[in-house]
């Protein structure tokens, strides 16, 4: 359980702002900088952030359906960056994606049998028989019926979208499934079922997960491990109940009272953020989250902290405790 | 690879039809419910099968000539339901003799830009960069033109016939596929399914002729069924301008042109050839928008 799977060193992802008659560069957005961090072998690694920080961009940079701007990604040794384009294509086999809106990420115009066809044709399973057993094999996996395979897309509700989409993932036997917000787009009712099978699909098959989420309480039912990202960077990582339990960070701290409480009764005390995210591609000097934090001091203003290990596995970027 | 957990979450609702319904079989129900499409579609029809057995429905030849005066410019009769021309002709065996060169103009033509059209503009849509630049420009050209001059402009250079009229209206009609296509592209390549094709582990080959293109496809068909509309017209026009079909030939346009001259003797000779004009182009017409319809929904309303 402890070997590491994938381990990502310095990723950045700068989008370029183009301006004026010549298309110029004029800026650019620091959509992921400087990420570090690893996952090992069957666990699940959430990561949380408010939308635009940067967490979906990272998952689709370690696909490298974006292509990164700096920084390693090691995949079994491997170093995915340094890849061909087929050599990293062939590499999808081991890493697939499910992705956040079911009704989109899928083909309106294939069966599902060909959706889910698809990805053993393009990695060399040739036997039509063989491909059509595992799609029947796959959709009862995921809690569908085999008679399904006929069907399109639209004839499915989102909660079943969403199991083709995971069915899809599946389909080459991948080591390490990117969850993009995989249950952030289907009801409540719904969000439930599609965890539970995410979590009894790991069991089987021994998948490692990168689970990415705004959901905090999402996040903690179905993470080993959770990384908070603001702002592009990483700034606190740690064991899921090490982070409910004991919040380093002060944007941890932030989000985790934001958590809504189902008492109406419950009077509650705490200290919610304020203002909007700054812009990314204006970042604040220093420590990015100074301008919100309610712990601000003058260092936080000029230097930026580095991740470092507070506590045994604990990993946070904070001044507060730099000593 | 059976799961006992996943017994209790079985899919919670079930579609009410137990077939397939493809994308296809689903437009084509909404289509046959427009009236206004079907009846369309029945006078393409007609038309498509005059045109196929003309040999058999039109009593006479494209050019069998009397000129006797008791034969020329005659009123429609029982003998002939449309009348006589100035050559004593049969106009109704011309009419449906000219069913023949319109459609088939139409078609060709209609084909020969969507093929290039496309081409080009799925090229410049998936790569863009400069090559985008380069084939917009090239399109733009091509559209800052008053269409029917430049039709006349490649007639009068390449000399007037039939095929050429036809190579000239492909050509204008270029742009408009080329810049349809081109946006369907655009804005399909940003789809998530072609980023999920993508993390599969897809060719950019595959994703193109697999993704790309049947979800492209759509807009195509119905611009191309109302483009073929335009093009018979414009076939007419440059017929009119004795640019298109040559003499015997009884191209519509072309008939038009010939009977202006007798458009007060015998104004029969103008409107049954204008008449079959009306009544194909109206055909198509209303065959695309009812394809339109139902082809893309979000075009409604």
């Amino acid at each position: 359980m402890s070997e590491v799977l994938l381990k990502v060193d310095n990723l950045k992802k700068y989008f370029p702002i183009t301006g004026g008659v010549l298309g110029r560069k004029v800026g650019e957005v620091k959509a992921v900088d400087d990420v570090s961090f690893f996952v090992k072998k069957g666990e699940t690694l959430g990561l949380v952030g408010e939308s635009g920080c940067g967490k979906s961009t990272t998952g689709r940079v370690l696909m490298r359906l974006l292509e990164p701007t700096e920084g390693t990604v090691e995949f079994e040794g491997q170093d995915l960056t340094k890849l061909k384009a087929e050599e990293m294509r062939r590499m999808r086999k081991e890493i697939q994606m499910v992705f956040q809106d079911p009704f989109a990420s899928l083909n309106p115009r294939h069966t599902v049998e060909k959706i889910l066809e698809e990805p053993l044709i393009v990695h060399g399973v040739k036997d039509k028989e063989e491909r059509k057993r595992r799609v029947r094999e796959m959709l009862e996996v995921v809690g569908l019926n085999s008679y399904h395979a006929k069907r399109y897309p639209h004839q499915f509700s989102g909660g079943q979208r969403q199991r083709i989409g995971i069915a899809r993932a599946l389909m080459t036997k991948p080591k390490l499934i990117i969850a993009d917000e995989p249950v952030s787009a289907l009801d409540v009712s719904i969000q439930s079922q599609v965890l539970n099978l995410l979590e009894d699909l790991q069991k089987e098959f021994q998948l490692t997960y990168i689970f990415i989420a705004h959901d905090l309480g999402v996040v903690k039912h179905i993470s080993d491990r959770v990384g908070v990202m603001y702002l592009g960077r990483l700034v606190e990582i740690t064991e899921a109940d090490k982070l409910y339990e004991n919040p380093l960070h002060p944007y941890t701290k932030a989000l985790l009272a934001s958590i809504p409480i189902p008492d109406p009764d419950l009077q509650q005390e705490k200290e919610l953020l304020k203002g909007d995210l700054p812009s990314p591609a204006n970042p604040p000097l220093g420590c990015a989250f100074h301008t919100r934090c309610s712990a601000c001091m003058e260092v936080c203003k000029t230097t930026r902290p580095e991740l470092v290990e507070i506590e045994p596995g604990h990993f946070a970027a904070c001044h507060l405790y730099n000593k | 690879m059976e799961l006992s957990t996943n017994k209790e979450i079985q899919v919670p609702i079930e579609p009410a039809e137990d077939k397939a319904v493809s994308p296809w079989l689903e437009a084509w129900r909404s289509f046959r419910k427009n009236k206004l499409a079907v009846i369309g579609t029945f006078i393409v029809l007609f038309f498509v099968l005059l045109a196929i057995f003309a040999p058999y429905i039109a009593p006479e030849g494209i050019n069998e000539q009397k000129l006797t005066a008791s034969d020329r410019l005659q009123a429609p009769s029982s003998e002939h339901w449309f009348g006589t021309d100035d050559f004593g002709r049969d106009v109704f065996s011309r009419v449906v003799y000219g069913s023949r060169i319109s459609l088939w103009v139409g078609f060709l033509a209609v084909m020969g830009s969507i093929v290039v059209g496309c081409l080009l503009g799925i090229i410049a849509g998936y790569y863009g960069k400069w090559v985008d630049s380069v084939i917009s420009r090239f399109f733009d050209i091509l559209l800052a033109f008053p269409s029917i001059l430049l039709a006349i402009a490649i007639v009068a250079v390449l000399g007037p016939s039939l095929r050429n009229a036809l190579i000239a209206i492909a050509v204008i009609n270029i742009p408009n596929f080329g810049r349809l296509i081109r946006s369907r592209v655009l804005s399909v390549k940003q789809e998530e399914y072609i980023f999920a094709a993508k993390a599969v582990g897809m060719k950019n080959s595959r994703i193109l002729f697999h993704h790309v293109m049947p979800n492209s496809i759509a807009p195509i068909i119905v611009q191309g069924t109302l483009a073929i509309a335009t093009a018979i017209i414009e076939a007419a026009a440059l017929g009119f301008l004795g640019l298109g079909a040559e003499a015997p030939n009884p191209e519509w346009g072309k008939m038009l042109s010939d009977a202006r001259a007798f458009l007060t003797q015998a104004p029969w000779t103008l409107f049954f050839p204008g008449l079959a004009i009306v009544l194909t182009v109206l055909g198509f017409n209303l065959m695309g928008d009812g394809l339109r319809d139902a082809l893309d929904p979000r075009m409604k309303n």
